[in-house]
């Protein structure tokens, strides 16, 4: 074998191993949906039961439904590793393919999108990630956030902490430590932390984890041990969220005083510090468990059926119910689309109008089959996050237990925030467009 | 500002003596698995005169065979022996099918060969394994977990892992053991000369192929021992592969050729960068480790460019 045929044998095997799944080519006679997913590299781990709720949810929708209004859902996935550049890759090969939405599933990726969908005229919807201050619809039309954003997050989890104290007055003093992934995700939640902390009086020690360093982090948490913060909030993601869990256990830091966001509430970052674990917190706004009627759906017509490759045992855990969450938004969204634009077969334009007019009520959930698994959530022209309120779960060991009813966020402290942040970004990309889509409520 | 750059580190590391000891003893651990990595390049350089880029691949690859095996019911003891039967099978692989074609090539060539190996390796191994994170099963190992600790004065507090006590004793075998196959027997010292000229090697009867195989077979012992050290940390995910590359200051420091090199160069690195990153990365916002690391080694090369053990090549016009 020569150098050639080895390079050309490498090249053959990369692209069969990390590829993941090219599906149906677009039709004319569906909805395309290109999912943004990573299932290799090192966020696989939280990017798999994601991309496994997602494809499975829209598979059952087509298994047992048909499809959405009779049209079936042509769903291809585009792997980009997490990464930026591959993300914007994969955007630019499948939205000529009629694209509705784009779901990132990364802040970084969205970072680099947000431009491109006025342009083309294609929503993406990043579903409780990306950047905060797109939740204003006014200047950002095409870029959806909810039902929460980072800072809505950040504003929670100061909220938890509040009550925990005895109120928000009790914060004064306190120290609160904030472990992060040092890139745009982690970074995002920041100016929300620090305009609270001069708020509330607290002090915010800040504990950056390079994306090279996060399975070492020994010298973070070496840190949080010198500086003994009262409570330490996690921002993390992929090989991140456990390694943390175990230094945190390591440390012998107070486990029900260690908070993530809700990207860091997957079971296995949990069950990775074993026994000490038992204690750690995590936001969520998604139900855990296989109990509602729409996952058992997807359990009959997909994984039992034999038309998924998702482990049955992830059905349900918290990561894998988070991508059912998204591809239920993303479904009724375009219910509503067909709904208003009286068309079945929907364009990137429609999707918008289908967007901005989601109204998920209580009544809806429950019609679904997905009573209780999510806050009622309303999308406006004005407000593209929604702020909903989220709950506060905890590890008990063996599996995540919901221990506060919903917590709102400080939507009067966080919204003039996202206002102030959005025009601030439509003034440092000038010539930012002026919004001109009309509004369909 | 220059009090917090001068002064007050020192003055924490005196008033705080229990946790200075306890950095210490984390630059340690983290020096002595780094010293663990970059053995598995010194091994391959040493043999071929190239560096091994598939060396973080061949960590995460040794340890998710180990944890895949004894997910498929295997018992952890016969996986762990099956797990160096499977390095064996790709070290005479990569002989046969990456070295073996290449003998006598430049060496941009081979290094170029390991990393499409690389590339082959991780999609290979997320093929086989998938991409989820796995646990590593430390304690069916026999691996020790807990910790234990100690007290110091009124409120101080050493706390030492077992499982980095462990690893640090692990370290020490496997770097003994390699220092004394590799400098006392026969096939150690075939080694060396391959390492100097492959034609003279072959023009004096040493098997070429035999050699590398030998050689990639004890990197990936040593990608296996360092799955089983960093996967017990965290866990064992393709980010070990990223991990797998601080391993490239210590080279530097320590030389490509030296395996007492490595350690040394593994130690300075783990302390140099917990001890700038916990009393110095404060000032400039933390997370410096990551770079700190390159810029020890390169105060080190000002001074001797070959690296602290590498071998002075002195070519003559």
């Amino acid at each position: 074998m020569n150098f050639k045929q080895f390079a050309l044998g490498t090249a053959v095997a990369v692209a069969l191993g990390s590829s993941g799944f090219v599906q149906q080519a677009a039709a004319e006679d569906s909805n395309y949906i290109p999912l943004l997913t990573y299932r290799t590299g090192p966020y696989a781990g939280s990017g798999i039961p994601i991309a496994n709720g997602m494809s499975d949810y829209f598979a059952m929708l087509n298994e047992r439904d048909g499809g959405i209004g009779g049209v079936k859902l042509n769903v291809e996935e585009c792997e980009t590793g997490y990464n930026a550049q591959k993300g914007v890759e994969c955007y630019e090969a499948t939205k000529g393919k009629g694209a509705l939405v784009y779901n990132p599933y990364s802040t970084g990726i969205t970072l680099q999108l947000i431009p491109k969908a006025s342009v083309d005229k294609i929503p993406v919807l990043s579903m409780g990630y990306g950047l905060s201050a797109a939740a204003d619809g006014n200047v950002f039309p095409w870029i959806f956030n909810a039902p929460d954003t980072y800072w809505d997050g950040a504003s929670v989890v100061i909220k938890y902490i509040a009550h925990q104290e005895g109120g928000l007055d009790k914060l004064k003093g306190k120290k609160i430590g904030y472990l992060f992934l040092d890139a745009g995700y982690g970074r995002e939640p920041i100016p929300l932390l620090e305009d609270l902390a001069k708020k509330y009086g607290f002090e915010l020690l800040q504990y950056p984890v390079p994306g090279k360093e996060m399975q070492n982090q020994s010298s973070q948490w070496l840190n949080v041990r010198r500086d003994r913060p009262d409570y330490m909030v996690m921002w993390g993601w992929g090989a991140m969220n456990p390694t943390a869990v175990k230094e945190a256990v390591k440390t012998r830091f107070p486990m029900d005083r260690f908070i993530g966001v809700w990207w860091s509430a997957g079971d296995d970052d949990a069950a990775a510090g074993g026994a000490g674990a038992k204690g750690y917190k995590a936001m969520n706004f998604s139900g855990v468990g296989t109990e509602y009627p729409a996952i058992q759906d997807i359990v009959k017509y997909v994984i039992d059926a034999g038309k998924s490759e998702t482990d049955k045992a992830m059905v349900g855990s918290t990561l894998y119910n988070r991508g059912v969450l998204n591809a239920m938004m993303v479904a009724e969204a375009i219910r509503t689309a067909q709904e208003k634009t009286g068309k079945k077969v929907l364009t990137g334009e429609d999707m918008r109008i289908g967007l901005e007019s989601l109204d998920l009520t209580a009544e809806r959930l429950k019609e679904i089959g997905l009573d209780g698994f999510a806050h009622p959530m309303k999308i406006t022209c004005e407000d593209h996050a929604g702020s909903e309120p989220v709950f506060i779960q905890q590890w008990d060991g063996a599996k995540w237990n919901k221990i506060t009813d919903w917590f709102e966020p400080m939507t009067d402290v966080v919204r003039p925030l996202l206002e102030a942040a959005a025009k601030d970004y439509a003034e440092k990309n000038a010539p930012w467009p002026a919004r001109t889509e009309p509004c369909p409520n | 500002m220059l009090y917090d750059i001068f002064i007050d580190p020192f003055v924490q590391m005196v008033t705080m003596p229990d946790f200075f000891l306890q950095v210490l003893w984390e630059g340690f651990v983290t020096g002595i698995l780094y010293a663990l990595i970059a053995l598995g390049f010194v091994l391959i350089f040493k043999a071929s005169g190239v560096f091994n880029f598939a060396q973080g691949i061949m960590v995460v690859f040794a340890g998710l065979t180990l944890v895949g095996l004894h997910e498929h019911g295997i018992p952890a003891y016969l996986a762990l022996l099956l797990t160096i039967v499977v390095m064996g099978i790709l070290a005479y692989g990569i002989e046969r099918v990456v070295m073996r074609p290449l003998v006598n090539q430049p060496d941009i060539i081979l290094l170029m060969a390991t990393i499409g190996l690389t590339y082959f390796l991780v999609g290979f191994g997320e093929f086989v394994f998938g991409g989820e994170p796995k646990q590593m099963i430390a304690e069916q190992l026999g691996l020790p977990t807990g910790s234990t600790a100690f007290e110091m004065g009124e409120r101080g507090l050493v706390i030492l892992q077992h499982i980095d006590i462990a690893a640090a004793l692990i370290a020490i075998i496997m770097v003994t053991a390699l220092a004394i196959f590799f400098n006392k027997t026969r096939i150690g010292r075939a080694l060396r000369a391959v390492a100097d000229d492959h034609q003279a090697a072959l023009s004096v009867g040493i098997s070429l192929n035999q050699i590398w195989a030998i050689v990639w077979f004890a990197a990936g012992l040593v990608a296996l021992a360092t799955g089983i050290m960093w996967g017990a940390r965290s866990d064992v995910s393709f980010a070990l592969e990223i991990v797998a590359f601080k391993a490239l200051p210590v080279l530097i420091l320590g030389g490509f050729t030296s395996i007492p090199g490595a350690i040394i160069g593994g130690l300075i690195i783990g302390f140099g960068e917990k001890i700038g990153e916990i009393y110095w990365g404060g000032l400039v916002g933390g997370g410096i480790e990551s770079w700190l690391a390159y810029i020890i080694a390169l105060i080190f090369l000002l001074f001797r460019p070959q690296g602290l053990f590498g071998e002075k090549i002195i070519e003559r016009v």
